[in-house]
């Protein structure tokens, strides 16, 4: 999917703030249908607060978003999302069947909604598109990060969305899974539009192809080209970008002369 | 006189028993959705809240538990518009709702003319006390909320795990939330005959969270639990009844004793297993 089929996220003038901080300030975002997405910045520079904010999870002060040209209430139901694994409780009694059979619940709330034949089929079929089929029947927590995330990818697939956000999704997981995701993400990017929030420069300069740096404003929004000036611009200070293949996780509060606490 | 044959003799101690059944069963289904979606301390704040209804109603002469009913009501739906809103942290509001409920309560009592009434019972619960009233209310409350629980099971079990992706996907948090809160208090506020508000808290919590030690199903953990707050239940009217001590005091410290004991048994069973034997049961 590479050629560009208009406009699958529109955002423009978005501002957001908690309390007095201000997270996202006037920023402008284009994604094109078909975009493979990579979103970066410090923490605290508002990468999460962008992915709530389309998902019509936060409140925002200003600004307009738009999926797919439709409003936010709408659109969002076009949108799977793949949250950061360490948000979960690996304790939570379900099991990965399960995980995935929520992404087919429909909308509202249906009395006595149980999972049709075809829909545990279908679940099925999605865990071994992500490759751990086998591991249907096992508890969430009998998983590493890499299954887990997987998993969550393969939840959001049952929801057949138009467009995928993903939060960090390697940021707890082995060098080979990591692989395995990106190369899942790149196979699955022939059918959706991608949006991939991540510290991991070693995916940006290898995999996506767009990107944007977000640093409560947009910094920079173009190939993923990365020079120093923008990273440095970025993250306020100079940071090391060979990734050495382990993904920088850089501070938004620096700290001493010597450069950033990467 | 053993217990039996007091049972088969006393209408009281009948009325205590199948209230005590009904609120294991209730408090395990509360229970398991309070442990896993970490609101055991917005239920605490909820069920102090009702104390204010209680003393409300001994100020105005109406039942007081209606008053308990209506502040606990109340408390839920507040605590969870705040909550919801972001305005506040969570642990702020519930500190803020369950002190002002024990609050409003001793100011209603203490505005009162005269010798003010015995609030134990509201307070530690004495099941011995329980009527007829009592034993409907309870297997009302009990029969909604196992309706509501079974008929959005599945939603159920979406939200708890992860709302965030269920309200992307269309289903009704906000609805749920509230609904959750509202069965809390109500659940909370008919328990309150058996430990009282300040013990119905261990009632929520240990047979949910000694059920979480011993199997993985969402559904299973109910059950468990309230076979286990049964067992609690019982034992500690059992207990009472033998040494003639405070109930609900009895069945509050032989859920949370038991409690330990699972957890440790459980500890030792996986030590000795080389930790295998969580993943064993959980399969």
């Amino acid at each position: 999917m590479n050629e560009s089929r208009g406009t699958a996220i529109h955002v423009s003038g978005l501002t957001v703030a908690y309390g007095n901080n201000l997270a996202l300030d006037n920023v402008r975002l284009d994604v094109e249908i078909g975009d493979y997405m990579g979103i970066i910045g410090p923490n605290g520079g508002g990468k999460s607060t962008l992915l709530k904010a389309v998902m019509g999870l936060t409140d925002i002060m200003a600004g307009e978003i738009t999926i797919m040209g439709k409003s936010l209430r709408e659109g969002r139901k076009l949108i799977g999302y793949v949250p950061q694994s360490a948000e979960f409780d690996r304790n939570f009694p379900i099991d990965v069947l399960e995980v995935v059979l929520t992404g087919m619940l429909p909308k509202g709330l249906k009395p006595f909604r149980r999972y049709s034949e075809e829909e545990i089929r279908q679940a099925h079929d999605l865990l071994g598109s992500v490759g751990i089929e086998h591991l249907a029947r096992n508890h969430i927590s009998a998983l590493s990060g890499g299954e887990f995330q997987k998993m969550l990818i393969a939840r959001a697939l049952a929801a057949k969305p138009k467009i995928l956000l993903l939060d960090e999704p390697t940021a707890s997981v082995d060098a080979s899974s990591r692989a395995q995701i990106y190369d899942l993400l790149d196979e699955l990017n022939k059918e959706v539009t991608i949006i991939l929030v991540t510290h991991d420069l070693l995916a940006i300069s290898s995999r996506v192809r767009r990107l944007a740096c977000l640093n409560n404003r947009l910094i920079y929004h173009g190939e993923p080209e990365l020079n120093e000036d923008v990273v440095t611009n970025l993250y306020g200070c100079p940071v090391d970008l060979i990734a050495h293949g382990v993904p920088h996780r850089v501070l938004k509060e620096h700290g001493g002369e010597d450069g950033c606490s990467c | 006189m053993l217990m039996l044959e007091a049972v088969l003799q006393y209408r009281f101690l009948q009325y205590a028993i199948a209230t005590g059944i009904l609120a294991s069963v209730l408090g395990a289904v509360i229970g398991v959705i309070v442990v896993e979606k970490r609101l055991v301390m917005m239920s605490g704040g909820i069920t102090h809240t009702a104390y204010g209804g209680v003393g409300l109603g001994y100020l105005a002469g109406f039942e007081p538990m209606i008053g308990a009913f209506a502040f606990a009501i109340a408390a839920a739906l507040g605590m969870g518009y705040i909550k919801r809103k972001g305005t506040f942290k969570s642990d702020v509001i519930i500190g803020l709702f369950w002190s002002l409920g024990m609050a409003l309560g001793v100011l209603f009592i203490s505005m009162m003319k005269g010798y003010p009434p015995d609030l134990s019972s509201y307070l530690f619960g004495n099941i011995l006390s329980v009527g007829l009233t009592d034993f409907t209310i309870m297997a009302l409350v009990t029969a909604v909320v196992l309706l509501i629980v079974v008929i959005f099971f599945n939603y159920w079990k979406a939200y708890l795990f992860d709302d965030k992706f269920a309200e992307i996907r269309g289903i009704s948090v906000p609805v749920m939330d509230y609904l959750i809160f509202v069965m809390i208090a109500v659940s909370a506020v008919a328990m309150i005959r058996v430990t009282g508000i300040i013990l119905v808290i261990a009632l929520l919590t240990a047979p949910a969270a000694a059920a979480s030690l011993l199997t993985a199903g969402l559904g299973k953990r109910m059950v468990i639990a309230g076979i286990l707050g049964t067992f609690f239940t019982m034992g500690g009217l059992w207990v009472s009844y033998m040494l003639d001590i405070s109930t609900g005091a009895s069945i509050v410290i032989l859920a949370v004793i038991s409690y330990f004991l699972i957890w440790s048994a459980v500890r030792i069973l996986a030590v000795n297993a080389g930790g295998r034997v969580r993943n064993k049961w959980m399969s």
